[in-house]
Formats: C-alpha cells, sequence, structure tokens
C-alpha cells in the first residue's frame, strides 16, 4: 500500500535534522574553506573545484550516477562550489543534473559549464540544452570551448549576462593549445573567467597568459591539474617530502600538486575531476592550511622536475 | 580542428575504462537471453560456412546486416551515444552497412570458392568472434562484460571479416551494378570500425587493442591476394 500524504510529511519531518545539518556542515566547511574574488565582482570562489571531464561521463548507469552524486554532496560538505562541465562531456551534464535534484535546491553551487558548437546560431539552443541537463535556473558562468567559434558566441554570452541570465563570461583552452590567440582574446574581450591548462608540469601559461589575466582582471580557471590523473600516477611510487607535510600540511601528492596549482597569484581555483568520495575530500584539502609562498613553489616545483 | 597535430587518440576518448565496460554490463542485463540465440545463429552460420553449403553466403549476409543494424540501433543509437556523441554516426554507419550486407544477400552469388587457406583463416577468424566473451574472461573482464557476436560490434565486425574472406566474388550483374565485384563495397566501414575501436581500445590501455585491427589487416591481405577474380 503506498504511504498517505501525512506518513511522507512525518518521514519528511525526520528528515530535516539531517539535511540541515548537512547544510550546517557545508557552511562550517565553506568558512574553513580558502578563498580567492572573482576581480571583475570580487565575489570569493573557493580555490578548489570539481570537473566533470570523463569521470562524470557515465551515460545512464543508476549506480555509477548515483555515486557521482556522492560525489558532488562530499563536495558541497567540504565547502566547495564550483561545478564545471561542458556539452562535449557526453553524459556529464545529466550526471550533475542528477546530482543536483538529488541534494535539493540548497547545494551552494557555483555552476560553470560551456558552449561548444561552431556555429554561433547554434549557440543560444545549446546552451539552453545544457541549463536543462543541469536543472538550474541559469548559469553562474559560462565559458567558449576551446574557442570554437568565440567570435560569434561572446556577444551572445555577453547580451545574457547584460540581460541578467548570466552572470560570468569566460573563455576555455586545453593542454597549451591556442595560446597566443588566447592572448588576443584576453587582451581584446571583456572577459570575467579564462581556463587553461596549469600545473607543475604544464607551466607555460606562467610566461605571458597568467600575467596578463591578472593585469586585465580576470580570473583564472586551472584545468588539468593532474593531466587525467597520469601526474599522480607518476607521483605515487615517490615519498612525498617531509617538509611538504609540515610546512604545508600536505597530506598527499594530490595536496601537494594543487596547492602549488592555487597558490600562483593569478590562479582563482582549479577543478580536479574524480569519481571517488575520498578523493574530492582530500582535493578539498588543498584549500585548508598554508599555501606557498615563491620560494616554496620554486621548491615544489624543483622537487617534481627532479623526481 | 586547429593546431591537430597536438591531438593524440586519447583526446578524443570521453569515457573511462569502467564506464564503457560496464556499458555491456547493462546492456547484456537488458538483452538477456537474447545472447542464446545470437550465438546459436553464429554457430550454425560456421557450420554451414564450414560445409561450403550454397545457400551459406546469402544466409551469411542476411545474418549479419540483422547483427549490423541491430548494433546501430541496440548499441550505438540507445546506449554508446550516451557516453559518446560520435555514437550518432557510428550508429549511421552501421545501419549503413547492414543495408549493404542485405544488398548482397540480393545479388546473385555463387558457391564458396576460397581457397583452402583462405577458407581455413575465414573460419578462424569466425570462431574467435564467437568465442570474443571467453577472450574476455582470459584478460580478466567479468562474463557480465562479455562482447557477443551480433549484440556488440567488436565480434559481429570481425565475423563480418571472416565472411567477407569466405564470400564469392559475385557474378555478372554485381559487376553491371558497381563495376567491380559484390564484396569490395562491403569492406569500407568494417576496416573504418576496426581503427576506431583499435584506437578506443588503445587509449583505454586494453590488452585487446590490437585484435581487430590485426585481424582486419590480415583478411585485407589475403583476399587481396586471391585477386577480384
Amino acid at each position: 500500500m503506498a504511504p498517505t500524504r501525512r506518513v511522507l510529511l512525518q518521514r519528511l519531518a525526520l528528515l530535516m535534522p539531517t539535511l540541515r545539518w548537512a547544510g550546517d556542515a557545508a557552511a562550517q566547511a565553506a568558512a574553513r574553506v580558502a578563498t580567492r574574488p572573482i576581480p571583475s565582482s570580487g565575489e570569493p570562489i573557493p580555490l578548489v573545484g570539481l570537473g566533470s571531464w570523463i569521470t562524470f561521463n557515465v551515460g545512464n548507469d543508476p549506480r555509477a550516477r548515483d555515486a557521482c552524486a556522492d560525489v558532488m554532496q562530499a563536495f558541497f560538505a567540504a565547502g566547495g562550489r564550483m561545478i564545471d562541465s561542458s556539452p562535449m562531456y557526453g553524459s556529464s551534464q545529466s550526471t550533475i543534473g542528477h546530482g543536483l535534484a538529488r541534494l535539493g535546491p540548497k547545494a551552494p553551487l557555483f555552476s560553470a559549464d560551456k558552449v561548444w558548437i561552431s556555429s554561433g546560431a547554434r549557440g543560444p539552443a545549446q546552451i539552453e540544452t545544457s541549463r536543462r541537463l543541469w536543472g538550474v535556473p541559469r548559469f553562474d558562468l559560462l565559458q567558449v570551448h576551446n574557442l570554437l567559434g568565440w567570435e560569434e558566441h561572446l556577444p551572445t554570452l555577453l547580451a545574457m549576462k547584460a540581460a541578467g541570465r548570466l552572470r560570468y563570461v569566460g573563455v576555455t583552452t586545453s593542454e597549451g593549445r591556442r595560446h597566443r590567440e588566447l592572448e588576443a582574446v584576453l587582451r581584446s574581450q571583456p572577459l570575467d573567467f579564462v581556463q587553461l591548462t596549469y600545473n607543475p608540469l604544464d607551466r607555460e601559461a606562467e610566461q605571458r597568459l597568467l600575467p596578463l589575466a591578472a593585469e586585465r582582471g580576470v580570473a583564472v580557471i586551472a584545468n588539468r591539474p593532474f593531466r587525467e590523473g597520469a601526474l599522480l600516477q607518476a607521483l605515487q611510487p615517490h615519498t612525498l617530502p617531509a617538509w611538504a607535510a609540515s610546512e604545508l600540511g600536505c597530506d598527499g601528492w594530490a595536496q601537494f600538486v594543487l596547492k602549488f596549482i592555487v597558490s600562483h597569484p593569478a590562479v582563482t581555483c582549479t577543478i580536479p575531476a574524480t569519481t571517488r568520495v575520498d578523493h574530492v575530500r582530500q582535493n578539498l584539502g588543498a584549500a585548508l592550511g598554508p599555501l606557498p609562498d615563491a620560494a616554496l613553489r620554486r621548491r615544489m616545483a624543483a622537487h617534481i622536475a627532479a623526481l | 580542428m586547429s593546431e591537430w597535430w597536438t591531438y593524440r587518440p586519447s583526446d578524443f576518448l570521453l569515457f573511462s575504462p569502467r564506464t564503457y565496460y560496464r556499458l555491456f554490463e547493462l546492456y547484456n542485463a537488458e538483452v538477456w537471453p537474447g545472447q542464446l540465440p545470437a550465438l546459436a545463429l553464429g554457430l550454425l552460420l560456421w557450420v554451414a560456412l564450414w560445409q561450403r553449403r550454397p545457400w551459406a553466403p546469402r544466409a551469411a549476409c542476411v545474418l549479419l546486416g540483422a547483427a549490423w543494424l541491430w548494433v546501430a540501433w541496440a548499441f550505438h543509437w540507445q546506449r554508446f551515444a550516451g557516453v559518446n556523441w560520435a555514437a550518432t554516426w557510428f550508429a549511421a554507419a552501421f545501419a549503413g552497412q547492414g543495408l549493404l550486407l542485405w544488398l548482397a544477400a540480393l545479388v546473385p552469388g555463387g558457391r564458396i570458392e576460397a581457397p583452402a587457406r583462405a577458407h581455413r583463416l575465414g573460419l578462424a577468424l569466425l570462431l574467435l568472434a564467437l568465442l570474443l566473451p571467453a577472450l574476455g574472461l582470459l584478460l580478466g573482464r567479468p562474463w557480465q562484460q562479455a562482447e557477443v557476436f551480433g549484440l556488440a560490434p567488436d565480434p559481429t565486425v570481425l565475423a563480418t571479416f571472416a565472411v567477407l574472406l569466405l564470400l564469392p566474388h559475385g557474378g555478372a550483374r554485381a559487376r553491371s551494378l558497381r563495376g567491380a565485384s559484390t564484396v569490395w563495397w562491403l569492406w569500407p566501414l568494417p576496416l573504418l570500425w576496426a581503427g576506431i575501436t583499435g584506437m578506443t581500445l588503445a587509449a583505454m590501455h586494453a590488452a585487446a587493442a590490437p585484435l581487430l585491427p590485426a585481424a582486419a589487416l590480415v583478411a585485407l591481405a589475403l583476399r587481396l591476394r586471391q585477386g577480384v577474380n
């Protein structure tokens, strides 16, 4: 027999303390997590976000979708906010939508998605499809993915922002591609965000793009922090140096790498992707405790380069 | 795509190996017990080709055509497209190949004329296609994730290479239709898939990655040695 409305309400009431606790815990965690302001608005954003490339592309597999929702729940509970995705990432957007629906409207989400289509005229329809898949009223940030058709998409995104249907506008590249063109876009367009690859081994952005972003007041999202896991796999056989734990509070290589990335003064946040709850907590841990200064950053880079 | 030379096959891999293999697990559970008739029909085909039955080439084209169409719809369109946007194109290509195989079944052919070596290799490839689930077990994949002939793309394409080795070269009507013997129109799409699946599995560091490309090359080389006539 189906439960009556009264029984359902009673069960919901029993759940309420749990939900409230989860919200309180997230608020407390958020207070501890280090943030950096988005230059164009001053809004603080946690140093560590959550990517969804490959990890959240799980199709209609209910078990895997629930596992991703668990990762999102742990991410928010640990003080995270920014989740990044793209129409290019297969079913990742609908997986995020599934997680958000499970977590409810109070999740402290900063939604970052992309437009990825060569035709500018078809951009708005793709954005609307993405929005429905996420199940959000509007996106916080929309980026032109890999600069594809940026000349046509940026006017659309800027018009959406002017109309209040979008909060921030950005562009992305990855793996060091099209940096010259990215530099030209950074110089000429009124961007809020730029996304590029930056980690202890991929440091080309330090030469021109990161200083330019700082000069132009553009927030930087560092993608591929672990080179899709390959960097951590390469580091795993080596022992974490004792000074990483004593001086930075690192509990593993993941935090070592992330602290290096987000301690660059021009980087606003980084977006590691994972399918594991313990890893997402560990990643958020990089936004706690001390960050390295310039001298320690040089030591960290030299240590990794020497391995 | 600018700076295309900087891209690697792994850059186009949108999903993890775990997601890919789980796709087969869920698919197998949903189509069960369809695996049994698919394998039984494959085994019957193998026996008919082994005995060089006169109706075997036409039956092979009909059966394989149905398999390609099923894989196009049930695997690529309904399931793989959920994690790989390119799978909608794969679905169209598989449907096209299915129709081509049915068209080949309409063209008057002949008896199986393959020389003994090609005949043996064709039968071996078809047997390998039918036994692919066992190979998966040997490589450490659970049987629930088996890729089964007629339902999954790789064993279906492997079986197609086997049959393409054994098909007769086509009669006069086929020549007047296409200007070449029947079987040659049936090669491009399976070869293309062998390349795609080889790169996909290689990007996932799967041990089975070279299997289909190697089978394709061996089958093609042997068929080329036989010549058009």
